[in-house]
């Protein structure tokens, strides 16, 4: 680099840089708070069954399996979408007959759900499946 | 080595390849996990191996780092280390702190852990990186502050070049991030949101901070060039980092419930994240080849190049390859993801830590450089893990195309498990890789124990 361009004139314009895109994040992030109202649904957070589903989501860890809007374990099925491509009873259901004991199959812990406890995670998945998400995942199989 | 104090780094570096032993044997166990599906099961189901994995890397990133600093802002400083014993007893708490958590992990089911460590009285729990109890996580905060009150006590009292304060930063960045794993909003789009403010502004913003000082100061060390240079490039790098990593966020906020504005913030700033990673890659080669004189651990040396380049292909090529906004659509949350973390992780952060402890722990252990045989041994494991990862990139890779076309875009798509049974033999090729992965960390480590006669 040549030598007019000096280690101060570097430094100044990290100071400088960062700090402009940085507040610009903020100013982002402030209009993001804005618009969320219109988009995430917060009205169903009103109801105590999908603060007790997302709880019951992160105390057994379901993220180091699942996928949550594409973010998580790659190693089981995407879940933002599951209430729409399964509904509410297979679900639970499904829940229930865990582990499969398929010989050789990813086997999903059994995780001793009351029946209440079945219904938050339902009221959970439902209110992440409707929250506007830009379309995505592209088809239902998430 | 210059000052007794530096010998600090010594017990950070031994306990952070002691828990990247665990790391790699974690993913070996996932990797077999996703054709043998009910390997080990119900021992250690996949969410307890993957747990382990990840944070077992965060822990010893962070202790790799941890030494990094105790050596290195001493030695730029011109004085001893502010308190050496406060280092000392923070290595072992930290040691101590992340062995009960992978414990607590192993043992008893993840909600039992949740219950007992009151994660009722603030839910921090069960997201992604952020499994860590609650008491964990106070935890990592009491040692970073002890860390950063400790280096920038030295750091004030002493000579301040332009490696220290960026590290520095970088290591403040880190922690003040760090306390937003505490917030966790019942709103879902929120809770993501803030989440990646832990996540993404720690991996593409401030651990680069430290990743470059680090890199710098390394350069300095073996090839001799001016300071003014390498503080320049620095500087440069840094800013090309941060004016396109804040931004880059975006690139997580595209299908997560916030605006759509973020697919073009994000798109394009990400787009750039590369270039900073390529500056770097010149920079390496650039000091490299201008060296005034042959410093005897060529390995080191090319441990340092190597960062140049791994986390130039890891973080900047295979992150380019999935971050516009129309392939992310399709690409979001599948193998593509893991294979840029996996050779983003080892080419950026995994391979800056082993360049340090190779330039520095011959130094410690009394000697400018190991012996020759020593030496041949560590680029033997240099080479091992480096070509394993990229073979398990391009497996994964391959998997990812794969999965992206079945399950996405075919005009029949595939469920997610049909999907994964036609993907099969790629995790089998990358559950090889994963062992020749382990062969060369075993003889990385074996170089330590190889020839205690000295070269140069």
């Amino acid at each position: 680099m040549s030598a007019s361009f000096s280690t101060s004139a570097a430094r100044n314009m990290f100071y400088g840089g960062s700090t402009f895109f940085f507040l610009i994040f903020l100013a982002l992030t402030y209009n993001t708070e804005q618009q969320l109202p219109k988009r995430d649904q917060r009205a169903q957070l009103d109801n105590p069954a999908v603060v007790a589903g997302k709880r019951l989501w992160e105390n057994n860890n379901c993220v180091g399996c699942h996928t949550l809007l594409g973010e998580g374990a790659y190693f089981a099925p995407e879940l933002g979408n599951v209430y729409k491509r399964r509904g509410p009873d297979f679900i639970k259901a499904w829940i229930k007959a865990q582990p499969t004991g398929t010989p050789g199959r990813r086997q999903m812990p059994d995780f001793h759900f009351s029946d209440k406890d079945l219904d938050d995670i339902v009221a959970f998945l439902k209110y992440a499946s409707e929250i506007n998400t830009a379309n995505w995942p592209p088809n239902i199989e998430g | 080595m210059q000052y007794k104090s530096q010998i600090v780094a010594k017990h950070y570096f031994v306990g952070a390849l002691v828990l990247f032993v665990a790391q790699i044997l974690f993913g070996l166990v996932m990797g077999l996990q996703y054709v043998v599906g009910d390997f080990l099961f119900p021992a250690i189901p996949f969410n307890v191996a993957r747990m382990v994995h990840t944070n077992t890397l965060i822990v010893w990133l962070l202790m790799g780092f941890m030494g990094s600093a105790y050596y290195l802002v001493p030695e730029e400083s011109e004085r001893e280390l502010y308190s050496p014993k406060l280092a000392i007893a923070m290595f072992w708490i930290f040691l101590v702190a992340a062995g009960l958590t992978v414990i607590g992990y192993l043992s008893v089911p993840y909600a039992t852990l949740a219950r007992v460590t009151g994660n009722d009285l603030l839910p921090t729990m069960g997201r992604e990186f952020l499994e860590q109890p609650g008491i964990t996580k106070i935890g990592i905060v009491v040692v970073a502050l002890a860390f950063l009150f400790n280096l920038s006590m030295t750091f004030l009292k002493g000579r301040k070049t332009a490696i220290t304060s960026v590290m520095l930063i970088g290591l403040w960045g880190l922690a003040i991030f760090f306390l937003f794993s505490f917030v966790n909003p019942d709103n879902l789009v929120r809770d993501k949101f803030y989440w990646w403010w832990v996540v993404h502004l720690w991996v593409e913003g401030v651990w680069e901070l430290i990743l470059g000082s680090i890199l710098a100061f390394v350069l300095i060390k073996i090839t001799g060039v001016d300071r003014e240079v390498i503080e320049k490039w620095l500087y440069v790098i840094i800013t090309l980092t941060l004016i396109t990593g804040i931004l880059g966020t975006g690139h997580h906020y595209f299908w997560i419930g916030a605006p759509e504005y973020w697919q073009w913030f994000g798109s394009v700033f990400s787009a750039l994240e590369p270039i900073p990673f390529f500056a770097m890659t010149l920079f390496a080669f650039n000091m490299v080849n201008r060296r005034r004189r042959e410093h005897p651990n060529r390995a080191a040396t090319l441990w340092a190049l190597g960062t140049g380049v791994m986390a130039f292909l890891g973080a900047g090529v295979w992150g380019f390859l999935h971050t516009l906004a129309p392939v992310n659509y399709y690409t979001h949350g599948t193998q593509i993801t893991a294979a840029h973390g996996h050779m983003a992780f080892y080419g950026a952060y995994v391979m800056v830590v082993l360049t340090m402890i190779s330039y520095t722990m011959p130094l410690m252990r009394g000697r400018a450089a190991n012996s020759n045989a020593a030496q041949v041994m560590e680029m033997w494991g240099f080479w091992l893990m480096t070509i394993a990862m990229v073979f398990i990139t391009l497996f994964l890779t391959a998997a990812g195309i794969l999965q992206v076309w079945l399950q996405r875009v075919s005009e029949t798509p595939l469920g997610f498990m049909a999907t994964q049974d036609q993907v099969a033999l790629f995790y089998w090729l990358r559950e090889g890789a994963g062992l020749i992965f382990l062969i060369g960390l075993l003889t990385y480590l074996a170089s330590f124990f190889k020839g205690e006669k000295a070269a140069g």
